[in-house]
């Protein structure tokens, strides 16, 4: 790793609906904070994953305490425009502005990058300002990233004089250093999202100045045998062990073979699935793997596990 | 129908709702569900199956550029314009398909070019709106622009009166309800107050509101070049406000239309099944007609066997080793033999640990509809049609 994941100070993290994004950003943030770090875990659609992922009550836009160091939000764009205009235009009265938000989030609405940068720009200014030594972001999936990572240029070009230009200068020297920020993506050994991956992390190398800082492939399945246990198993199926399993071991037998045989079967497609990721990414890109887990999916039990296994790999 | 309800069985004469009996009484099936669940695939495999066994003029229209996908239909790729997949594929597939089978993938900028053409007043006002930066810029996003334009799209085809059945693949949506309000939003976007505010004539804008701390405000952090810019993209969309908007509310009227049908794609885990929930309670307010909801990847029922749940602890417990013990020596060193029953039992509890939480989870399945079709877990990946169409067969009678 050219920058430990965790000393970098920005994450973003994407991923195809479904892979678990969600687990792997609040599982990153817990880590964090685990290690010593003061980390802020944010939310940018507030779907409640995060909340979920901790089982904390509702994130809102004010930061809140999830436990030691470590801190949660939900991405709010009208809160996030106020906070901009008091903080950092100095408009008064920010009350009385009630048409002005408005205005801008239908704006926001029509407008590429205004709710982007409105979400970078948060982000990014609790980087600048160094209220926390760490913020991850469950970002936006796959296909809305690099419309994300790229909203300050998207805005420079449209907005040629005032205030918000000015403001994307600082942003983009945040988000270009590979020191400072890293995109994370999730995926999972099937198909669909591997080829997802790879196409976004070529996506994001051309189109974006953000560095890949690794890939995340979560639900892993287990190696069931080394190579002369898989021939024994084999053998035991067979017609000329099979009967005597079956007396030896009891009813219900063939189905806990059977079982096993999927799971060898999942296993290998998955491993097919992992090869081609690892040979069409650029060899220096860290992959990171998380297991399966069978009995918690969801919740700060596997959010724990999860938090647990990253560590491993990271060498924590 | 009480007697029905008791017995369980159909009235006589009459075939067991399935898959196959919805969709030969619909026009329209909207396959809906949280990403990773296998949607595309499963809008495909039922328009195959459509096709090859209810005969007819069926399409799907996908939103997901999977190559995949016109791979396993047999076609070169996807576009915007609707493609006949060859009768060739279905014969060497070992199917005799009754009907056509056309496919189409959604591209969003390519649609909303489409409808600005035939939106706006003349073609001198759709090269202006065409060629304004902001709006190839916005194309892609504009108010749930994808959303929208995949409802749009299908009543196109739908009133083209080519097809007898249209299957639709929706986009991922960030919540369930986003693409079953885009055509209201679209029509209260064209309508707002504020899109006729900024599309009053500029000069007595800024003369009436230049004192206003407001308007002052804005210029100063975006500059009135800007607002300008914006005003004038609003104001060429402006033009095309009635057609728009009578053009959303038939949207609406067609999802709501006897003649079509939403299917639920779902698979038994937490986050996706919550969504599905969600989702149908939310086309029961939006008055639409939840047919189906398919439950996919489903794992096979023989993790449930309370007999092989017994070998599975006692392979992967201390005993284990008593039954390699009792195996012939042809089955191997006894060590190894205990070591791959050990493996393979706790494979087993693993499993079956998953199947039970998704038979739970099953089991709570609050409101569901008539139809429940159950797909399960395909152990490879589908490459083909014939594959496509091995897991039609189970939509269509699961």
């Amino acid at each position: 790793l050219s920058v430990d994941l965790l000393d970098r100070r920005l994450l973003f993290v994407t991923g195809k609906g479904g892979v678990g994004r969600s687990t792997i950003a609040a599982a990153l943030a817990l880590l964090s904070a685990q290690n010593g770090r003061r980390t802020l875990a944010c939310e940018v659609d507030a779907k409640g994953n995060l909340a979920d992922s901790y089982e904390a009550p509702p994130t809102g836009f004010k930061a809140t305490k999830i436990q030691d160091r470590l801190y949660a939000m939900s991405m709010h764009t009208e809160e996030s425009l106020k906070e901009y205009l008091r903080l950092q235009m100095r408009v008064p009265g920010v009350a009385r502005m009630g048409p002005l938000a408005k205005a801008l989030d239908f704006v926001a609405t029509a407008a590429p990058g205004v709710r982007e940068i409105l979400t970078v720009g948060k982000l990014g200014w609790e980087v600048k300002e160094r209220h926390y030594d760490l913020v991850v972001v469950d970002a936006s999936p796959t296909g809305h990233i690099v419309g994300q990572l790229t909203a300050p240029e998207a805005i420079s070009q449209l907005v040629k004089v005032g205030a918000v230009r000015h403001q994307t200068g600082w942003l983009r020297d945040l988000l270009k250093d590979p020191a400072t920020t890293g995109l994370v993506v999730v995926t999972t050994p099937e198909e669909m999202p591997v080829n997802e991956t790879i196409e976004l992390v070529g996506r994001v190398r051309s189109e974006t100045e953000v560095d890949v800082a690794a890939v995340i492939v979560n639900r892993v399945l287990p190696e069931l045998f080394s190579h002369s246990d898989e021939e024994l198993f084999e053998r035991l199926r067979a017609p000329g062990l099979a009967p005597f399993l079956a007396e030896s071991a009891g009813p219900g037998v063939e189905n806990v073979m059977e079982a096993a045989r999927l799971a060898v079967t999942l296993r290998r497609t998955r491993v097919g699935h992992l090869e081609h990721l690892r040979a069409a990414l650029p060899p220096e890109l860290p992959l990171l793997y998380v297991p399966y887990l069978f009995n918690r999916t969801h919740g700060l039990r596997a959010t724990a596990q999860v938090a647990e296994a990253l560590g491993a790999e990271l060498g924590h | 129908l009480s007697a029905r309800a008791a017995t369980g069985a159909a009235p006589t004469g009459a075939a067991p709702r399935s898959l196959e009996q919805l969709l030969a009484a619909k026009e329209i099936a909207v396959c809906c569900g949280s990403g990773g669940v296998g949607k595309t695939t499963t809008a495909a495999a039922a328009a195959a199956m459509a096709a090859a066994s209810l005969g007819g003029k069926v399409l799907v229209l996908t939103v997901d550029p999977a190559r995949r996908l016109a791979d396993a239909l047999g076609m070169e790729s996807l576009g915007n314009r609707e493609m006949r997949v060859p009768a060739l594929s279905f014969k060497a597939a070992g199917v005799e398909c009754r009907g056509e089978l056309w496919a189409a993938m959604l591209d969003t900028k390519q649609s909303w070019d489409e409808l600005v053409t035939r939106h706006a007043p003349d073609g001198v006002t759709a090269q202006r709106i065409l060629g304004n930066p902001l709006y190839q810029n916005v194309a892609g996003r504009f108010v749930q622009s994808h959303e929208y334009i995949a409802m749009e799209r299908l009543y196109e085809m739908h009133s083209s009166g080519r097809y007898d059945l249209i299957v639709v693949d929706t986009p991922p949506t960030r919540n369930a309800l986003d693409f079953l309000e885009a055509p209201d939003r679209m029509a209260d976007f064209f309508s707002s107050r504020l899109l006729r505010w900024l599309t009053v004539p500029t000069r007595s804008r800024v003369v009436n509101l230049a004192s206003r701390p407001f308007y002052q405000a804005a210029d100063r952090i975006l500059g009135s070049q800007f607002l300008e810019d914006i005003a004038e993209f609003f104001l060429l969309f402006q033009s095309m406000h009635d057609g728009f908007v009578e053009r959303a509310r038939a949207v609406k009227r067609l999802l709501s239309d006897r003649r079509t049908t939403f299917v639920v794609v779902t698979t038994l885990e937490a986050a996706p099944l919550h969504e599905a929930e969600l989702f149908i309670d939310a086309l029961g307010g939006h008055g639409f007609h939840l047919g189906a909801l398919v439950l996919n990847k489903m794992l096979p029922a023989y993790l449930l066997d309370g007999a092989a749940f017994q070998v599975a602890e006692r392979f992967a417990g201390p005993r284990g080793a008593e039954v390699a013990a009792g195996l012939p020596a042809e089955a191997g060193v006894a060590d190894q033999v205990a070591r791959v029953l050990r493996e393979v039992g706790e494979s087993y509890l693993n499993f079956a640990v998953v199947a039970k939480r998704e038979a739970e989870q099953r089991a709570e399945l609050a409101a569901a509809p008539d139809v429940v079709a159950t797909v399960p877990y395909f152990e490879t990946d589908i490459y083909d049609l014939a594959g496509l169409l091995g897991l039609g067969r189970q939509l269509w009678t699961g």
